[in-house]
């Protein structure tokens, strides 16, 4: 039976793979919280698993996540906490047996996982595009077929919805592949208080929630550029948490005694991270309007949101494919005064007229100076004589022989160009895969979300 | 008077592609109306010249006392494509910030 709770503690645990590691810890360890969402997908992070899962068909998911489950499990099992991640990326099943085995070796007696599957389309591009769904490039409306033999990845965005299933089902923890960040966030709210999927001034104001969240500690004073010197503790910054209630409306919070700070102003930033056209901010749960969205600073490090309205979903996915693209490879060498600038200037030139002496050839050849201009270019106001400058070159091109050519050519400026000049400890740069994205769209007809609840 | 937007305005900047995203709000409620006249996407678009290749789109959020700047064709071609350190756009609220405006007379800033 699920529980009929007045306001339920949504807590932030990762905003990425690769994020604080004791994060997910102190938000189960440092105050009270009903669910931990912990976001571990970017794009290029689908590509990367699939590689791994090419490798090893046991791979392809989150380890992190796995090991944090043998530090927190317990705890969260004890005190009632639901765990909700996209950790599973393109082995969601896996990454579940993982986390069983885990359990059983923490002693766990009693563990319910849900597994959301069926987003992974990599092995049904040709099926699918035999029904007419070819997969066209949703931005430039190019054909899906220049990159099909390139293909690394192909997974459609699902939205709460599955979530919702397995929580239902039981679930103490739930894994998915590649669901919304928001999603995340929202599942537990649809969940604990019967939401309508079609109420959905409701399911947009789940989906702010998850958007304030999903980066964890960015919506905390994390990166905050309002006033950044006043953040305190930002160490032991505290993770977000969102106190949700039945009616919509959230308070954006942290546990007490960390660090870190939660402001109308912190929460406006995040707000406005990598949105496009506010009035329209889609998922597939929903279209929510951002100008709706209602702040109010009810108590320190409390800021409440409400007033949020939506829209009806629409009848697609996203989906994103990710497709091999060639190769980079990118030096940097340390110039110090005097002249440092002028050095690297140098420097650069002669390395340029080397690799034009080579036939070397790249769709493209960038040069930046960091200490200088490599952030805001033009934008930069000019330097006196600066006391060092990192020179930063970068080529990019199919041709995997010439782009590891142009790494034996950075050593050798060291002894034959500008003096004064260090920093080329790390050897000879290699060239690493370019992973390009293809965002399409699937009828939400076309794909089954599928969940499966097993346990100990 | 001239006031560089970083007095009167805080923002964030990401990515989505090879398209950024820049957040402006603005520190006060007063202010807003000064920058939503002021900052427009054509001052913006002139500002990141050599930086943003596309067009500039602006959308106004005025709940958050806020714009939303989206600068197409601005990170070098996006994700692990782009050679740019800044491959992400996030030093790009910072680039905005550094703007000056031109206010109506007898405005008053703290």
């Amino acid at each position: 039976m699920k529980s009929k709770k007045g306001i339920i503690r949504i807590a932030s645990g990762q905003g990425f793979w690769g994020d604080l590691l004791t994060a997910p810890r102190d938000q189960v360890t440092k105050g009270p919280i009903d669910y931990l969402v912990m976001d571990y997908l970017a794009e290029v992070t689908m590509s990367i698993m699939q590689k791994q899962k090419r490798k090893d068909p046991k791979l392809g998911y989150a380890k992190d996540l796995v090991e944090l489950f043998g530090e927190i499990g317990k705890d969260c099992i004890d005190k009632g906490i639901k765990i909700i991640t996209n950790g599973g990326g393109v082995n969601p099943v896996a990454c579940s047996d993982a986390i069983l085995s885990v359990a059983r070796s923490k002693g766990i007696t009693k563990l319910k996982v849900g597994v959301v599957l069926g987003d992974d389309i990599l092995g049904s591009i040709d099926e699918l595009q035999s029904i007419g769904i070819d997969l066209e490039n949703m931005e430039s409306g190019e054909s899906m077929l220049s990159i099909k033999d390139r293909l690394q990845s192909a997974n459609v965005y699902f939205g709460a919805g599955p979530i919702v299933t397995a929580l239902a089902g039981g679930a103490d923890i739930v894994i998915t592949g590649r669901t919304t960040d928001t999603g995340l966030t929202l599942a537990p709210m649809i969940h604990e208080f019967d939401w309508d999927h079609q109420d959905w001034n409701k399911i947009a104001a789940g989906t702010v929630a998850g958007h304030i969240l999903e980066c964890g500690g960015q919506a905390s004073g994390g990166n905050f550029s309002a006033d950044w010197k006043s953040v305190p503790g930002l160490a032991r910054i505290g993770f977000p948490i969102a106190e949700a209630h039945p009616d919509g409306s959230v308070v954006i919070t942290k546990h007490e005694g960390t660090g870190g700070l939660v402001s109308a102003q912190t929460v406006k930033e995040q707000l406005v991270y990598e949105i496009g056209d506010p009035r329209s901010y889609i998922t597939p749960d929903c279209i929510a309007d951002f100008t709706s969205i209602q702040l109010e600073e009810e108590g320190p490090n409390r800021v409440k949101v409400h007033g949020v309205k939506g829209k009806a979903a629409t009848d697609f996915y996203k989906v994103s494919m990710s497709y091999l693209d060639g190769y980079t490879s990118v030096a940097t060498l340390t110039y110090t005064w005097p002249e440092a600038l002028e050095k690297a200037k140098k420097a650069d030139a002669i390395l340029r007229m080397r690799i034009a002496d080579l036939g070397l050839e790249f769709e493209e050849m960038r040069t930046e100076y960091l200490g200088y201009n490599s952030s805001h270019g033009p934008l930069a106001p000019k330097v006196g004589d600066p006391n060092e400058i990192v020179l930063r070159v970068g080529v990019r091109g199919q041709d995997y022989k010439a782009v590891e050519r142009f790494g034996k050519e950075i050593a050798p400026l060291i002894l034959t160009g500008p003096p004064s000049v260090t920093g080329f400890a790390g050897g000879r740069p290699k060239p690493s895969e370019v992973i390009s994205y293809w965002p399409a769209l699937i009828p939400k007809t076309a794909v089954h979300p599928k969940v499966i609840v097993k346990g100990l | 008077m001239k006031v560089q937007l970083l007095k009167i305005c805080h923002g964030r900047s990401g990515d989505k592609g090879d398209t950024a995203n820049v957040g402006l709000i603005a520190r006060k409620k007063e202010y807003y109306p000064l920058i939503e006249q002021l900052v427009t996407a054509e001052k913006v678009k002139h500002h990141f010249q050599g930086i943003v290749e596309g067009d500039v789109e602006r959308f106004e959020l005025p709940n958050l006392w806020a714009l939303n700047f989206l600068l197409h064709h601005a990170l070098g071609g996006g994700g692990t494509k782009s050679l740019k350190n800044d491959a992400q756009g996030k030093t790009l609220a910072a680039a905005l910030l550094r703007m000056e405006i031109e206010l109506p007379e007898g405005t008053v800033i703290e």
